[in-house]
């Protein structure tokens, strides 16, 4: 288990580099169709609504209700584990609820991910997004009660 | 305009599995994948009364770790002239068998043999996040496992309380699903749960793996191998033992569909089976009415309910209440997983249901159906899958 890693990071590269810069600066950013507006989330190099155009990055509103949420219990892995139980939550976004955001819900800016327990979790509670800087290139966004 | 209906052009009742072989089902067995695999190749061969030099189809899935090469120089095969595999994981299985179908039926080779090995210790039956556990190549998981989405239960576990929320599933309901596949392991000698029974309590105490799904909504963890050989209907009446016709299957996955990850489309609860059940029924002159006994992939118990609804067995948000009153058990309206399944049988990526669904049709299960003349075979929903309904 030596060589097992402790936690679990994005893989960034040139086609998402704009979502995770966005969080880096405290923005939530993604990717829509020039052509028929619709959003598109996780980023990808292909547009699906128009094919042969390329999606563009704009700004979203980070406001959002719960979609549904998890309690993950070990076997994890080790940054995990030692903040088990915790929970996990999907986020749909108010600007257009097919986009939905896997992330944690905080009690506050310094919060954890461990702060909820299970039953203290609602489906529909508006949240709204807040930026954690994790690493030099990766700022997660997680969410707080609004 | 068409002079023929898409159904001339299908393999229908064209194929039959003849043969079903497997090797022992337990927590670690010795030997390695191929060893294993050709141990359930062989007795599928025997059950069959085929001779190994007859074999020229391969039919495996994307995840098998023993390609046909390495299995083929392990078992001495001759010349081989079809092999495919299909991806998914536990979507493959039915498509696995479907594909090799439509090589026999088309004369692509005369004997296929489909299979599946599997041992916890080799490489891809590690944690998600270990050092070789494989490339994920599906960008999804970058925007879920940083926030501890991490395993396939965890992925299941979120559509699973989100379906509670929609249609006020309970833990009861889940709980009816674990039970039932339980009893039917505990009639069948070669189950891994054949001894251990396991009551309301039982279910609702144990402990959570990813709350809300138990360690009792998961499927076992496995070594064994399964095998099953095809061959075209005509061949099939002279062998050993009853065929059981492949009179249709289908694959399927939806649009926006996300492998595991399945949060991110319009209709995360509407999956994969319902794309793979429109094609079936297309297909096939027996309907979800008409299906007898059902083998449907149960990696987890939540995952009955959403087959339960894409295969048209019940209307969305009715799965919950079909799963009551031993409706699931034999003598109820849908017997389902009637060896034990992949909760309680074995868990070799649903091998085991396929053939479960052949012993249905001999009437050699452990927990037989009365009467059955047909039976529905299904992969995992929550990811590309496939189905299929096999006949006397």
């Amino acid at each position: 288990m030596t060589d097992e890693p402790t936690t679990l990071l994005p893989f960034i590269d040139d086609v998402c580099e704009p979502f995770w810069s966005g969080c880096r600066e405290g923005v939530l950013r993604i990717q829509q169709c020039p052509q028929t507006k619709r959003l598109i989330f996780p980023p990808r190099p292909g547009n699906p609504w128009s094919p042969r155009v390329k999606p563009v990055w704009t700004e979203v509103k980070g406001t959002g209700k719960i979609w549904s949420f998890v309690e993950p219990h070990p076997p994890l892995m080790l940054d995990f584990t030692e903040r088990a139980p915790y929970t996990a939550i999907v986020v749909e976004l108010d600007q257009d609820p097919t986009i939905r955001f896997a992330g944690n819900l905080l009690k506050d800016q310094n919060g954890e991910i461990n702060d909820y327990k299970y039953e203290e979790i609602k489906i529909g509670t508006p949240v709204k997004v807040m930026f954690r800087k994790i690493t030099e290139e990766v700022t997660l966004p997680l969410w707080v009660k609004t | 305009m068409s002079d023929f209906s898409i159904k001339d052009l299908s393999i229908k009742d064209k194929t039959a599995i003849v043969g079903i072989g497997q090797t022992e089902f337990s927590k670690k067995l010795e030997g390695s994948e191929v060893e294993l695999a050709s141990e359930a190749i062989l007795n599928a061969l025997d059950d069959a009364g085929i001779k190994l030099s007859e074999v020229d189809g391969l039919a495996s899935y994307t995840q098998e770790a023993t390609s046909e090469v390495v299995l083929s120089r392990n078992m001495g095969f001759g010349d081989i002239t079809y092999f495919g595999q299909v991806a998914y994981g536990g979507g493959g299985g039915p498509g696995v068998v479907g594909h090799a179908a439509m090589a026999v039926a088309t004369g692509q080779c005369n004997v296929a043999v489909a299979w599946r090995s599997r041992k916890r210790a080799s490489g891809g039956a590690r944690r998600p996040w270990s050092k070789g556990a494989g490339v994920q190549e599906d960008f999804a998981v970058n925007y879920t496992r940083p926030f501890g989405v991490i395993r396939p239960v965890d992925e299941i576990a979120m559509l699973t309380q989100r379906y509670m929320h929609e249609y006020g599933a309970t833990r009861e309901h889940l709980c009816n699903i674990a039970m039932a596949v339980r009893k039917h392991a505990n009639n069948n000698p070669l189950a891994m749960m054949r001894d251990k029974k396991m009551s309301r309590d039982d279910y609702m105490n144990a402990r959570w793996i990813s709350r809300p799904l138990c360690l009792f909504d998961n499927c076992l963890e496995t070594d064994g191998a399964l095998a099953a050989v095809i061959v075209r209907a005509d061949r099939a009446k002279d062998c050993k033992n009853k065929p059981a016709y492949i009179h249709a299957f289908a694959q399927g996955f939806h649009k926006q569909h996300q492998v595991m990850q399945n949060f991110f489309c319009d209709d995360p609860l509407k999956g994969p089976a319902w794309v793979v059940a429109r094609k079936l029924y297309e297909l096939s002159d027996i309907k979800a009415k008409d299906i007898d006994v059902a083998q449907i992939y149960d990696a987890f118990t939540p995952l009955i309910l959403l087959s339960l609804e894409g295969y048209g067995f019940c209307k969305r948000g009715e799965a919950p209440a079909f799963t009551e009153n031993g409706n699931l058990e034999v003598g109820g309206k849908l017997p389902i997983n009637t060896s034990g399944g992949g909760l309680s049988e074995a868990y070799v990526h649903g091998f085991n249901l396929i053939t479960e669904a052949v012993k249905q049709l001999r009437g050699t299960s452990p927990n037989q159906v009365k009467d059955a003349e047909n039976c529905l075979v299904t992969a995992g929903e929550g990811v590309p899958t496939g189905a299929m309904i096999l006949r006397k």
